[in-house]
């Protein structure tokens, strides 16, 4: 057991853990973020996705000690009490069946988008192919991806003419 | 930690003062209504914990359900709060048991919340499966609103002095018509206190007051979308799911699974585990192990390091998943019905112009959760309380109590959200398996399947094989069918007995006999003058302590048998040169006579609708090959299940080069009757297409002759977003000849759409290639191996 810092949502956290221990089970048990969840243990599935300087990372399989930088989790998402614009395309083109997935889902797609901001269907199929849905509702989480990019971009828009005038 | 293990304490008050008021009769409590608001919400989410069980040390008698308070309470702030046995598997039924119940008790849709599941605070409607939760299950849930509706009405005129006719009821208002001014709201009549209303009902499904339900047409919620309730906290992250549950002193388990199915533990060393930092215990019986530590990662590599010496099966416990369909064709079944005949099919096929005659095969199907199964369990105060996303709680408290030997009343079971497998969750061993450990070791325990047990040891969908015959004549004309259908499905599990569960097995628990498990017919309206229906069951050799236990999924044997049998109705049509399509229509409208449910009517306004919305045009298939590496074509399927129709066409892409199939559109004509929430209703049906899909592209179990080699997503593909279809046209049909009655009957959704998907893959493809797939799944390499055989 040591020491490991960690910080999360813009939160620092020190825990005396095992460090090799999978990041999942630090930020479920010892930081009671449990938006990451535990599908597979493998890196396969996406369940336990968090944000790690930028890059959609499977928690499941990233030894704590090797986490440097800042970790946002699907809690974190939301700034000033308002839903990121991928969380709030997830909700008008209601997308979950039981929902378990969509933290991989989301942050996998918010990653996505912050790369890309007006991907290609091609993209977003490839992008998004190893994350999985076993309620399959790929159909609807491609559609609300679009909803995000095209509502984010809009809103960028905005500052940019005003700075261009 | 021990922060976040707490529970926000007016949750937990919330939770007690909802057994006090089932308990007391005309109980009061003034901070009633506001605390059973912040309950039902944090039940919705799935919460409940630490500081509800301190205060409800049990024991957890039964809500009578013959008690209007069991199911409807008011509060004073005008609010209502249903309580309904049912649970969700992802589908939003919660949002649609709102609004039919609001709509019946006249209350606006957003001032009420529903909890769901739980077995001391909520009545015994079995939880969720067979897809009747609005069809059946509904039905007591609107007319105990209705009932709570009339009772108000009589408090109204007995406080303005009226008769009851002379009020109105809106959005939980009552006005006098001859003065408006005059009004009163439930909240103001009856909140917080009890109705104290005595229901009727021999069975809970057939619960009903005096009031009767509303006509259709005068539902105002129903028919409408409202957003499901429970996406926001699954969005936002703020739900707690059954996965989620912390209790003070739990601690975490993981099992050990024997290396081949039905091997036998000699001996375990401990000390191979002793020096993992937060062991504390193997527990085991019979052939079940677990190991047990404070923290999470530590129960996960105790049980990856605990050294178990094995003794294998003395014989095979099955064939090879390469060597099934022979052993099950060669099988002697375990269960042979008589089949069912119609007409003389013998001399019919005697006296055909043309017989065709094809085999299909079906593997082993897993219901593979995204999650694996999971549950933590709570032995305080010499209860037992299991936090769980099992979808039937109600049996699985009876089951548990059977399998502890504990008081039926010592038990109750929390529903919470979880990943949902689709009938997984009807034999849910993680429950038992947690509550067994907690009560041996006397302390809360949080236990969770890793992805290969899961993967390997949950509960499968039956393998089919399928032997057809069709007769036509000179006209092209079906004139008899001989449908001979086996299914791997004997020792088919139930739902959560204490005998049938994989600890059970383990622990050498039996029942007196094994379920003889089923196989379906056909499900259609076909007018075929003679028929030959067999459907029997075969076992593998291996029925208890095995990986190959066979349980419901997703309309258990629908899909399977839906494939058989619409793939050779669309072999017929080639036969004869006819259009798939009209080829059917002719099946279907070759009579007049209908049912109670008005299937005939109703399968042929959904065949109607899914051909106008494709826009399909005659021809009969397959088309005429095309030049190019990409091969196009279109292929048709219709089911019933219940009294819900569901007709699909798919349009598919088929390389030649790699043989690799891409659905690209997928039509979905469905007609389930009154439709609660249509917007909701067209998801599922997206959702249960998309996994039968995933069943017809990629799943398939495999295994040795001793263990399942399918351990991961890996080893067992399922769909992914590269496969996803670029259109879904969801048309909802209502079909019924009079389609403006005003009991138009709800009927249920969800499994029936799983049916068709696999056959009309396969008749598209057939319609690309002319090459027919009769054994799923399609992956690349059995179509391009197909293919290249057909020299395509």
């Amino acid at each position: 057991m040591s020491n490991v810092t960690l910080r999360v949502n813009g939160s620092t956290h020190t825990v005396d853990i095992d460090p090799s221990t999978p990041l999942l089970y630090i930020l479920r048990n010892d930081l009671n973020l449990q938006g990451p969840r535990f599908g597979c243990g493998l890196g396969q599935c996406g369940a336990c996705t968090v944000i790690i300087n930028g890059v959609a990372t499977r928690s499941c399989v990233t030894p704590t000690s090797s986490v440097q930088g800042e970790i946002t989790t699907l809690e974190g998402l939301a700034k000033d009490g308002k839903l990121h614009p991928v969380q709030q395309a997830w909700i008008q083109e209601q997308v979950p069946q039981c929902g378990f997935c969509q933290n991989g889902q989301i942050m996998t797609a918010k990653a996505l988008l912050d790369r890309t901001p007006n991907p290609t269907d091609a993209q977003i199929r490839e992008g998004m192919a190893r994350t999985l849905c076993r309620c399959m509702t790929y159909y609807r989480v491609q559609a609300a991806i679009k909803l995000a990019s095209r509502n984010m971009r809009a809103s960028l828009e905005i500052p940019k003419k005003e700075v261009l005038a | 930690m021990s922060e976040s293990t707490k529970l926000p304490k007016q949750i937990a008050e919330a939770l007690a003062s909802r057994r006090n008021f089932l308990k007391t009769s005309g109980w009061l409590a003034v901070s009633f209504g506001a605390a059973a608001a912040g309950a039902g919400s944090f039940l919705m989410r799935g919460g409940a914990g630490s500081a509800a069980v301190q205060q409800a040390p049990g024991p957890y008698p039964d809500p009578d359900y013959r008690q209007l308070d069991s199911w409807i309470v008011i509060h004073q702030d005008n609010t209502a709060t249903f309580y309904v046995g049912k649970t969700d598997c992802g589908q939003g039924t919660g949002t649609a048991f709102r609004q039919m119940m609001s709509d019946e008790l006249d209350i606006a849709y957003d001032k009420t919340t529903c909890i769901m599941g739980s077995t001391d605070v909520t009545v015994d409607q079995g939880g969720s499966g067979g897809s009747d939760a609005i069809q059946t299950d509904g039905l007591p849930m609107r007319r105990v609103a209705a009932e709570a509706r009339r009772v108000l009405l009589e408090m109204g005129a007995t406080r303005f002095s009226v008769p009851v006719d002379q009020l109105t009821v809106s959005d939980g208002v009552i006005t006098l018509r001859s003065d408006p001014s005059k009004r009163v709201t439930y909240g103001e009549l009856i909140g917080g206190k009890k109705f104290n209303i005595a229901l009727t009902g021999q069975n809970i499904n057939a619960t009903a007051g005096r009031a009767p339900m509303k006509a259709v047409q005068d539902l105002k919620v129903v028919g409408k979308s409202p957003q499901r309730y429970d996406i926001p906290p699954k969005v936002d992250g703020s739900l707690k799911w059954a996965v989620d549950v912390k209790l003070p002193g739990m601690v975490h388990a993981r099992n050990v699974r024997p290396p081949t199915a039905g091997a036998k533990l000699i001996s375990i060393d401990e000390s191979s585990v002793r020096s993992i930092p937060g062991f504390l215990r193997v527990v085991s019986k019979g052939n079940y192990v677990a190991v047990v530590c404070e923290r999470e990662e530590q129960a996960v590599r105790a049980a990856q390091t605990l050294k178990c010496s094995w003794e294998k099966a003395a014989t095979a416990p099955f064939p090879s998943s390469e060597d099934l369909y022979k052993f099950m064709r060669a099988a002697t079944p375990a269960a042979r019905p008589n089949p069912a005949v119609t007409g003389n099919p013998d001399a019919a096929f005697a006296a055909a112009a043309k017989t065709i005659e094809a085999q299909y095969d079906v593997p082993f199907q897993g219901h593979t959760a995204f999650g694996p199964a999971h549950a933590t369990a709570d032995p305080s105060n010499g209860q037992m309380t299991i936090y769980t996303n099992d979808m039937k709680s109600y049996g699985m408290r009876n089951g548990v109590a059977d399998f502890l030997g504990m008081p039926r009343e010592s038990v109750r079971v929390v529903w919470m959200e979880g990943p949902q497998a689709y009938g997984r969750t009807a034999a849910d061993d993680a429950g038992f398996e947690a509550a067994y450990i907690a009560k041996e070791i006397g302390r809360p325990v949080r236990l969770q399947w890793m992805r290969n047990e899961e993967t390997a040891w949950d509960t499968k969908g039956p393998a089919f094989t399928f032997n057809m015959r069709g007769a036509l004549d000179g006209q092209g004309n079906l004139t008899a069918f001989d449908y001979d259908a086996r299914a791997a499905d004997y020792g088919h599990l139930g739902y959560n007995e204490a005998d049938t569960v994989l600890i059970s097995q383990l622990m050498g628990r039996r029942p007196r006999a094994a379920a003889v498990g089923s196989a379906d017919r056909p499900a259609d309206m076909y007018e075929i003058p003679h028929k030959r229906l067999n459907a029997q069951v075969v076992s593998m050799p291996l029925v208890f302590e095995t990986p190959l236990r066979t349980g419901n999924l997703r309309d258990p044997n629908g899909p399977q048998c839906t494939f058989a049998a619409e793939s050779f109705i669309d072999e017929l049509a080639a036969a004869a040169k006819a259009d798939p399509y009209e080829f059917r229509m002719k099946l279907l409208t070759a009579s007049t006579t209908d049912d109670n449910a008005f299937r005939r009517a109703r399968s042929i306004a959904a065949m109607k609708a899914a051909a106008q919305e494709y826009r399909w045009e005659s021809r009969p298939s397959p088309r005429p090959r095309a030049t190019g590496n990409i091969l196009t074509g279109r292929g048709i399927a219709y089911t019933y299940r219940s009294q819900t129709i569901a007709v699909q066409i798919a349009e598919v892409e088929v390389n030649r080069q790699t043989g690799h199939v891409w659905v690209k559109r997928i039509v979905c004509a469905h007609d389930c009757g009154l439709v609660i929430n249509p917007e909701a209703l067209k998801r599922t049906i997206e959702g249960g297409m998309l996994h039968s899909l995933s069943r017809a592209l990629h799943e398939e179990v495999q295994f040795d002759t001793e263990k399942i080699t399918s351990l991961d997503w890996n080893s067992h593909p399922s769909l992914t977003h590269l496969d996803t279809p670029e259109r879904i046209d969801v048309v909802i049909v209502n079909g019924d000849p009079t389609p403006n009655r005003p009991d138009l009957p709800h009927y249920g959704a969800g499994e029936t759409v799983c049916k068709p998907t696999l056959a009309a893959v396969a008749n598209a493809i057939y319609d690309a290639t002319g090459v027919r797939i009769r054994r799923v799944p399609f992956r690349d390499a059995r179509v391009l191996a197909a293919l290249r055989a057909a020299g395509v």
